[in-house]
């Protein structure tokens, strides 16, 4: 189970990063974010996001057509 | 001696500086919708990488400041044209090609509605929201006659190059967009 779901479905770029970026801001250390989004572009931006900012994408899958991101707050 | 060990601890942690933020400065010059889109969306998405984000709004791209009574503005009668022809606005920015009159910005206002692409205002709120600094230039205020009232609220003071040049010496990423 996540602690917060940010729902960017139907949002287009860069939304779903200023979202997911505010949730995990938001969010406690250690904490998971689970963001889902219909931007294909999300799915190049969202893992050099993590990677940048030094949160861990624990994983990451496609469900009938959208993407869901599940990131722990560092 | 584990008391003392503890000091000699916080102490060390006392004399860390704060990391500074990355920066990152857009100098947004055009008035154009598809200009002024870029760097909204640069700038929100740089402050959602954790930098500290200024934007410069010179010549056309002050425009986008402009509130949106300010009604006709300035003291010369070139002044006051300017604002007659130049409204400005978020509402009001043309496309650098295919603007068709006013036509192919509100085609692409549709369109953008339509695929759910934040609109330039709802971006500008996100980035003051996020701390985004919106600095308008002091010169282009001089020259098209508009005051610090004839703009939107939540801005920095005015500022001139030497501010912006001073700021991009320090900052990973400038854009003139």
């Amino acid at each position: 189970m996540t602690d917060h779901i940010v729902d960017a479905r139907g949002l287009q770029c860069p939304m779903p990063v200023i979202k997911l970026s505010q949730a995990i801001m938001a969010a406690q250390s250690g904490e998971t974010v689970e963001l889902i989004s219909t931007d294909r572009g999300s799915c190049s931006d969202v893992p050099s996001w993590a990677n940048d900012m030094g949160q861990t994408l624990k994983e990451q899958f496609e469900k009938d057509g959208e993407f869901h991101f599940v990131l722990v707050k560092s | 001696m584990t008391g003392s060990a503890a000091e000699v601890f916080e102490d060390t942690r006392a004399e860390q500086p704060v990391p500074e933020k990355e920066k990152m400065v857009l100098i947004a010059a055009s008035g154009d919708l598809d200009k002024a889109w870029p760097v909204f969306i640069l700038a929100t998405t740089g402050a959602a990488y954790g930098m500290e984000v200024t934007v410069f709004f010179t010549f056309w791209g002050l425009g986008i400041l402009k509130r949106p009574d300010a009604g006709i503005t300035g003291d010369d009668w070139r002044q006051k044209m300017l604002s007659v022809f130049n409204r400005g606005t978020t509402e009001h920015l043309h496309l650098s090609k295919l603007n068709f009159a006013g036509m192919g910005p509100k085609m692409m206002k549709d369109l953008a509605d339509k695929h759910k692409v934040a609109s330039v205002q709802e971006l500008l709120e996100v980035a003051q929201d996020m701390g985004v600094k919106l600095w308008p230039c002091q010169m282009t205020m001089d020259l098209m006659g508009l005051s610090r009232e004839d703009l939107i609220d939540g801005l920095d003071e005015p500022a001139g190059a030497g501010s912006a040049i001073s700021l991009m010496k320090q900052a990973e990423i400038s854009l003139f967009i």
